[in-house]
């Protein structure tokens, strides 16, 4: 019999209303796949009494025949997403020791619709990161090894703990979030799916905000299917979050087809980097040969402002970021750090200062910076301006196409301390950040091995509200991908 | 008029102020949030976890505030803007829990109008407005607590504000106050303020610079939350004086921000916001665009009541009334609606009734309120008992005295002055027998003064008078006791 | 553009971060290299272009004016690192 550990979400559906095994047996089994993995240190906090007590509580509603669509199903919780009465800290010194007396809407749902919380996940602090290597409560380490070599490798970011977690079988799924790639690069790095849906979809209220208007929760999970049932969980109106859809949330998984008949996919020729990995370009070839076998329609598309999305995305988001992170200042919760004989402005230095890692005091930085007098309009202005013309762009592009098909990363997996310089990291997220400056619904989907047997992501993008389109378009690859490999560890 | 000018020792000095007026709007919960905003409750109590800036928390607009920016806005003649939207304000302050202030900067919802003044020596100018923008109020710092540590309560954190700004078009101590007034009159008119400055519900910056006349704008100052019409005319002053006398003496005025201390009656520079500022303004991501259309404005225009300025006018021309009258009793909204209950309830034509009614209210009433220490609305007696003294009076049931004494018994008693009357036989006598029978008893009981009356004596009339009101019990009609007096003594 | 050290002290002194003098120095090219990256953008002519203001079109909702919340002092200090008397606790300030 295949493991407990190694069912997809649907998989443990099926199982635990045909009573094969218990929500509390399911629970257990990852609570001791998560003891035996610890050396990932994927998680900042775990929770195997509530996750024992919610997988009793799933059980008597399977007993009654009145469970929700994920009762038992053993589920990470990014550490982004406030979580009543569990220490949320945001990868975080600043919030070391806080508990929330609130729950975040998304992660609410998911308790509501049955989920077994088993701890928190390990990040990049504040969410700022695309290696997990920014995280106050150490680095974490992706389960994968690359061909025959030792080094440990990173599992992207920011959702990393996340990503590692899942992968390594630690849990059946995780929420993530996602505001310039942070839930598919990781996604693509480890070899699951993840989707960001579109802006809004998803309630911010309770998550941890890092830059507000590009923030999005997301689920990662080991299937494409599996995504679907958590996002269908995840969406919905939220009165609470201004910036939340009122729109209907469909079954995204009852809606899976896979039928990529008729479907127009685009080709983004500036995607095309000079100098690009051969590997992402024969990942890529293959991708848009898969889709043509699926009865796709190939389309070559033009996205004019691609290259100034990156440049755009790091003004935006350390400008929000400035700001939203203001409220770390030692007065009402988390660390205050007061220097002998300090005033109230030296106590706001001194625990930022403290609290704050590199990258975060970085991005504050930057943020500020482009904020401040006479810099704003030529910074901040010309930004949301390019923002603007990359939202446009996709439009156009959406004349010609439904779907957009992309690399998710430039490259595989990397080693820690292998980007020390913060631009080259930033690069990273070339792939991504674009549909996340234009709110796009957008997911990674494992696709193939690197030469070094390392994962690797195809993204696809879909039009504003079109996540059941992407997750089509992602159930094609995975079928046609077949990816089975595991990582070692 | 002669401007009003600071004597300096080298000539006079002009002087240029604007105000930026602070009002609390008027609304049930807060302006993001649905915490409660009533004053002087338990320290952090009214305060939700969006109030306090808790990770993850999200703001969301209270549609009441925009209708009162709005209305207000209307009330002011002034531009109404249909789309608008919020930027945060950043900076770090112990009772500003998120960081920044969530305001309008680039985009207000009301734009330019206008607020008619008239100081005391009734002076008339007119005083632009700038803009008017929403914006959360901060919370509040306690300091006399402990010796080294200051408490944060965030209570106000949160509520709306409305930040009125006038154009510097003020040019005396004796115009910003008036301008005040006039604007918390309007707003308390409107009802999308309070006007409680006691509870800091509406304060002001008062901006102040000075010059040489004609010369261009001088550097100026902000004093800070100045609450109340004689602070603000106090700061205008002293900040003039000050700036003149630093220029006299070759100094050179900062832009600073200030406070005033009533104490002292002087200003002092702010140990706490010598920073240089730099807001770093941009547009806060959480919100959309506050969008409206042309059916809300009108609603909220349809919501508005008679405003000051037309009401004193109607006052004066379609009711007769005094300037002084008519000013003095729509100075408030619940006064004149008090005396327009009267005059409705009188049952009669307002023109023929208003000056009598007028008179009364502003003498007879506000006297009687202010020995009880009562607001109007808390009036014991009501505008229909009101009406029915005046009718009792106008019939001549009631003499002036009469009316007096039934009045005070109304105030203490509740009780309606027709009963009042009838239970008391309070009613007024114009029998003239029962009053030629007093007379006659009173000319008998006198002969000597009756005698020195007749003798030229002519002030002894008043005795005369005295004595037959006396004893009719003060219930004769007093025109008819002096007809019959004259007859009896001719 | 190049971000000197005073900018450098400035912008952490704006943004309330702490920095030692070691790390002045090179901060200033961190941020020096990333700024001079992002000014790239300069190059796109935005002329007659909004500003993005909603990513996905949307429109504001507004709240009923109704007490909804607030009364709940205990959770608002659950995680002060000093509250007396119902306050938050900070050192003295003077205004």
């Amino acid at each position: 019999m295949t493991a407990l550990t190694d069912l997809t979400i649907a998989g443990m559906k099926a199982g635990l209303a045909a009573r094969d095994f218990s929500a509390v047996e399911l629970a257990d089994a990852h609570l001791a796949a998560m003891e035996a993995a610890r050396g990932l240190n994927a998680f900042i906090v775990e929770t195997p009494d509530i996750a024992r007590a919610q997988a009793a509580v799933a059980d008597a509603a399977l007993a009654r025949g009145d469970a929700r669509p994920l009762a038992g199903i053993p589920l990470g919780i990014k550490d982004l997403f406030c979580t009543e009465g569990v220490q949320t800290t945001a990868g975080s010194k600043i919030l070391q020791g806080f508990i929330p007396q609130y729950e975040s809407t998304v992660s609410g749902k998911l308790l509501a619709d049955g989920a077994v919380m088993l701890g928190k996940l390990n990040m990049d602090e504040f969410a700022m990161g695309s290696s997990n290597e920014t995280s106050a409560y150490g680095r974490v380490i992706s389960p994968w090894k690359a061909g025959d070599s030792n080094r440990e490798l990173v599992p992207g970011g920011s959702s990393g703990g996340s990503a590692s977690a899942v992968a390594a079988r630690i849990a059946a799924g995780a929420t993530g979030t996602d505001t310039g790639g942070s839930i598919r690069q990781p996604a693509a790095f480890v070899g699951i799916s993840g989707i960001k849906p579109t802006y809004g979809r998803c309630s911010r209220w309770g998550v941890v905000a890092f830059a507000s208007s590009l923030d999005q929760a997301g689920p990662m999970a080991r299937s494409v299917a599996d995504c679907a049932l958590m996002l269908t969980s995840m969406c919905g109106y939220d009165a609470k979050d201004s910036t939340s859809l009122n729109v209907p949330v469909p079954d995204f998984a009852a809606g899976l087809t896979g039928d990529m008949r008729g479907r127009r996919i685009g080709i983004p020729r500036e995607y095309r980097l000079d100098g690009m990995d051969p590997g992402i370009i024969a990942l890529w070839e293959q991708g848009i040969a898969w889709m043509k076998d699926a009865g796709a329609e190939i389309v070559e598309v033009s996205l004019p402002h691609t290259k100034y999305a990156l440049p755009a995305y790091y003004i935006i988001a350390p400008a929000e970021a400035s700001s939203n992170l203001a409220r770390y200042d030692g007065v009402r919760y988390g660390l205050r750090v007061t220097p002998p004989g300090g005033n109230l402005a030296d106590m706001y230095a001194a625990t930022r200062a403290a609290g704050f890692g590199a990258e975060v005091k970085r991005r504050i930085m930057i943020g500020t910076y482009v904020l401040s007098a006479g810099f704003y309009d030529a910074y901040y202005t010309q930004a949301q301006k390019v923002r603007t013309l990359i939202a446009r762009d996709f439009e156009r592009a959406w004349e010609q196409c439904d779907l957009l098909l992309t690399p998710t990363a430039p490259s595989a997996a990397f080693a820690f301390g292998d980007k020390a310089d913060p631009l080259e990291m930033y690069l990273n997220d070339v792939f991504t950040v674009p549909s996340s400056l234009a709110g796009l619904p957008a997911m990674s989907v494992p696709a193939g091995l690197s030469a070094d047997g390392l994962p690797l992501g195809l993204q696809i993008i879909g039009r504003p509200l079109d996540e059941a389109g992407v997750l089509d378009a992602g159930l094609a690859i995975e079928r046609a991908a077949g990816f089975t490999a595991r990582p070692g560890r | 008029m002669k401007p009003w000018t600071v004597k300096g020792a080298t000539g006079d000095w002009e002087i240029v102020v604007g105000l930026e007026v602070h009002a609390q709007v008027t609304a049930q919960s807060k302006l993001f949030s649905g915490a409660a905003t009533t004053f002087g409750a338990e320290p952090n109590s009214q305060v939700s976890l969006v109030d306090a800036a808790m990770p993850g928390m999200l703001p969301v607009l209270n549609g009441e505030c925009v209708r009162q920016a709005v209305r207000t806005g209307l009330a002011l003649g002034a531009q109404i803007n249909k789309w608008s939207r919020f930027d945060r304000k950043n900076y770090f302050y112990a009772d500003l829990p998120q960081g920044y202030q969530i305001s309008q900067l680039y985009h207000p919802i009301v734009g330019e109008g206008a607020l008619a003044i008239e100081t005391e020596d009734g002076a008339k100018s007119v005083v632009g407005i700038e803009r008017i923008h929403l914006e959360q109020d901060a919370g509040k710092l306690v300091h006399d607590l402990h010796p080294n540590q200051s408490y944060v309560d965030l209570n106000r954190s949160g509520c709306a504000l409305m930040e009125i700004v006038s154009k510097p078009d003020i040019r005396s101590p004796a115009e910003a106050g008036a301008y005040v007034a006039a604007l918390r009159q309007l707003l308390r008119y409107v009802g999308s303020c309070d006007g409680n400055m006691d509870e800091g519900s509406m304060r002001a910056d008062v901006n102040v610079s000075v010059r040489r006349p004609g010369e261009p704008f001088g550097t100026r100052t902000e004093t800070k939350n100045v609450n109340s019409v004689r602070f603000i005319m106090q700061t205008v002053e002293v900040e003039a004086r000050r700036q003149v006398g630093v220029i006299e003496g070759g100094g050179s005025i900062v832009q600073e921000t200030r406070l005033f201390d009533p104490g002292s009656g002087t200003t002092r520079s702010m140990r706490s916001k010598e920073d240089a500022h730099d807001y770093r303004y941009f547009p806060d991501p959480d919100l959309l665009p506050v969008e409206f259309d042309d059916a809300f404005v009108g609603d909220c225009l349809a919501s508005l009541p008679e405003l000051p300025v037309a009401k004193r006018a109607r006052y004066e021309s379609a009711l007769g009334l005094s300037p002084y009258l008519a000013a003095v009793l729509t100075a408030e909204k619940d006064t004149a609606a008090w005396y327009e209950a009267l005059l409705e309830a009188t049952g009669k034509p307002e023109a023929e009734i208003a000056l009598r009614a007028a008179n009364w209210v502003s003498s007879d009433l506000f006297g009687a309120l202010k020995r009880l220490g009562l607001d109007i609305t808390a009036s014991p007696v009501s505008p229909a008992a009101g009406a029915e003294l005046l009718a009792l009076q106008a019939d001549g049931t009631l003499s002036g005295p009469l009316a007096k004494q039934v009045f005070e018994i109304m105030l203490e008693t509740g009780e309606a002055p027709a009963a009042i009357v009838e239970a008391r036989g309070l009613k007024q006598v114009t029998d003239t027998g029962a009053i030629d029978a007093a007379i006659a008893a009173i000319i008998a009981a006198n002969a000597d003064k009756v005698a020195q009356y007749k003798g030229g004596k002519e002030a002894l009339f008043g005795f005369f008078v005295g004595q037959t009101m006396k004893a009719m019990g003060g219930k004769a009609n007093p025109a008819a006791v002096n007809e019959r007096l004259k007859a009896a003594l001719a | 553009m190049s971000v000197d050290e005073p900018t450098v002290r400035k912008i952490a002194r704006l943004a309330r971060i702490g920095i030692a003098d070691d790390d002045v120095a090179p901060l200033a090219g961190e941020l020096s290299a990333i700024l001079g990256w992002i000014e790239q953008l300069g190059e796109v002519d935005t002329a007659g272009v909004a500003p993005m203001t909603a990513v996905i079109p949307n429109h504001l909702a507004w709240r009923v004016d109704q007490v909804t919340d607030g009364d709940v002092q205990g959770k608002v200090l659950a995680n002060a690192p000093d509250a007396t008397s119902g306050f938050f606790a900070v050192p003295k300030v003077i205004e």
